[in-house]
């Protein structure tokens, strides 16, 4: 179940990527001056950081970590 | 000649750090501590240094150019796609290759195939592909090291000197330091580059007056509003450049350079900051590109908006030659030192310069990894190391670098840059079609020698076809309709202002879904590997 969340979020992050929505859009100019398809792209770039956050605390391989010190011990 | 007597103070700067990193080195696993720093890199060496391994100088003085014609969209391209798809890369395929390294002490991915793979010239032949693909980028980073110093000392150091200094810096302490000095600098430029490119944002900022006014002027002109907008790129284009930074995880730089970590641990911190440091570098960068086109008021950026007018209104009616020249001049590569020269104290132009050099100066990584790559798939799998020993291994992985730099400094004099330009444009779509290797290598215990060997021939195969067709086929102008072949009414093949188009996308879309077709469909009719190999892997 969380290896298909997991899936799930990176196709949507994907996905969001193409944002056709903001294609010809170029207002509203956020904090007066970074036209709207910049500043999407920046939060999108960010919420990549989020992502990250989340794999590293449910997804991180440990295990591969662990056989190296198990046979680094065992030498 | 302030900024250059800082700029040239930065180099003698970076190469103390590289003759200090040998001084560092231990004569124990020789060959290990050289090539990848006795892989004990780290946290704050390992992310800086990879992050400005990535940012070359196409990232940085390419961005800024790309957004000057190109606008907003730039950042979407090129920042955010990459900001996703590196640090996934990263997370699944670098602490895997970490993880193997470690354990059977791998020091290039060609080590890895052949022993995943149970080949051995195959092995050698995803070698020479590997290598091809990476030459042309470490000629125009020489070239771009000649041209930078040339702009930053008003022409007084002239390219051929230009490009011979930043060639014998990076070659001194490639020499020298190995992978832990050449990690050193890299960490060094980094952090310089993260720091005064914020500071060049507010200083040119201040200068112009604000950015809030020069964005409503280039909204309010018919000609510059497309540049706050996506649409000077079409979707398909914007879609396919989501396969790019697929290449970043296959170029043998940063495959090697993921085992110079000292603990897989450090990955962690790496990916999760990756993407803020994008956007810290990226940001700037695009915005004071697309910013240029209302800053007519500077010399250099007015030659290059007169150059762009001419192009989009005579383009039709002049040679290629004359199209070629008009494309030249009113390229945007140069427009953050303009910017900086018209706008920055002569001190911080000059330290901010210096961080641009830091840029170019990439190409130091790939040196040091194909010379890896010889002195490990060639010299030593044929027997070099186990006849001469691994003293003489690492000595002839030094010649290997001096013979390079000399190379491709001769070539950079000799040859047009276009040549190369193109060559490492298809270079990034090569090595994202290679990137199925490793996925297959370390996921799918069926894969085969066969499977890799089929997409590594596809990939030679593809970039060189493109390269003729469009060596042979002239780019043509602005609004014209391109040349193209088409099939019931659907255009397969299109000659672009900007490249190639199949079916509307970029070459890399055909070229990573045959890869992975050719890898799946050939493995599936060829042996695999014995399942003791495969139980060392899964």
């Amino acid at each position: 179940m969380k290896k298909l969340l997991l899936s799930l979020a990176v196709i949507a992050l994907v996905v969001l990527h193409q944002d056709f929505w903001n294609w010809r859009s170029a207002r509203p100019f956020i904090f007066g001056f970074i036209p709207i398809g910049l500043f999407y792209h920046v939060c999108y770039t960010l919420s990549v950081s989020v992502l990250m956050w989340i794999m590293i605390r449910h997804f991180w391989p440990s295990h591969l970590e662990e056989e190296i010190e198990r046979e680094e011990e065992s030498d | 000649m302030i900024p250059a007597i800082i700029v040239f103070l930065y180099l003698a700067v970076v190469l103390y750090i590289g003759i200090f990193a040998f001084r560092r080195s231990r004569a124990d696993h020789e060959a290990e501590d050289y090539f990848l720093a006795g892989r004990s890199l780290g946290q704050v060496v390992f992310f800086l240094s990879l992050l400005g391994t990535n940012m070359t100088a196409f990232a940085i003085l390419g961005s800024s150019g790309h957004a000057f014609a190109n606008g907003i969209v730039t950042f979407g391209l090129m920042a955010s796609s990459s900001a996703l798809i590196i640090p996934l890369s990263l997370f699944f395929i670098g602490t895997r290759v970490w993880a193997l390294g470690k354990r059977h002490g791998f020091m290039t991915s060609v080590q890895m195939f052949r022993d995943r793979w149970e080949c051995s010239h195959i092995g050698t032949v995803i070698f020479a592909v590997q290598a091809a693909l990476l030459v042309p980028y470490i000629i125009i980073g020489v070239m771009g090291g000649g041209t930078t110093l040339a702009a930053i000392t008003g022409g007084r150091v002239p390219y051929w000197m230009g490009g011979a200094v930043v060639a014998l810096v990076i070659m001194s302490y490639v020499f020298f330091g190995g992978m832990r000095g050449t990690s050193w600098v890299n960490t060094f430029q980094t952090a310089l580059f993260l720091i005064f490119g914020l500071v060049a944002l507010v200083v040119i900022g201040t200068g112009i007056g604000g950015f809030k006014s020069v964005v409503e002027s280039l909204e309010a002109s018919p000609a510059t509003k497309s540049l706050l907008t996506l649409e000077r790129t079409s979707p398909l284009f914007f879609i396919s450049y989501m396969f790019i930074p697929l290449s970043s995880i296959a170029f043998p730089h940063i495959t090697i350079f993921c085992l110079t970590a000292k603990k897989m641990s450090q990955f962690k911190k790496t990916v999760l900051l990756y993407p803020i440091c994008m956007v810290a570098i990226w940001l700037p960068a695009v915005f004071l590109g697309v910013a240029a086109n209302k800053i007519a008021d500077v010399p250099g950026i007015e030659q290059k908006l007169e150059a762009r007018q001419r192009l989009a209104t005579e383009g039709p009616t002049l040679s290629v030659a004359e199209r070629d020249d008009l494309r030249r001049k009113s390229a945007g590569d140069d427009v953050l030192l303009v910017l900086l020269g018209a706008y920055a104290p002569a001190w911080l132009a000059g330290i901010l310069a210096a961080g641009i050099m830091a840029v170019v100066m990439a190409s130091d990584s790939q040196i040091l990894a194909l010379s890896t790559m010889f002195t490990e798939d060639i010299f030593a799998y044929y027997g070099g190391k186990e006849k001469f020993g691994e003293h003489l291994q690492v000595q002839t992985g030094r010649v290997f670098i001096i013979l390079l730099t000399i190379a491709a400094y001769v070539i950079a004099l000799r040859a047009p840059e276009t040549i190369f330009s193109l060559a490492v444009q298809y270079a990034f779509s090569g090595y994202s079609a290679l990137m199925p290797l490793l996925v297959a290598a370390l996921f799918w215990r069926r894969s085969t020698k066969w499977g890799a060997l089929a997409a590594a021939l596809w990939v030679a195969a593809a970039v060189i076809g493109v390269a003729v067709f469009q060596a042979a086929v002239p780019a043509p102008a602005p609004g014209v309709s391109a040349w193209s072949w088409s099939v019931a009414g659907v255009d397969v093949l299109s000659r672009t202002p900007g490249g190639t188009a199949v079916f509307g996308f970029m070459p890399v879309v055909p070229m990573v879904i045959v890869s992975v077709l050719l890898i799946i469909v050939v493995s599936l009719v060829t042996k695999k590997p014995t399942e003791a190999t495969i139980a060392r892997y899964f």
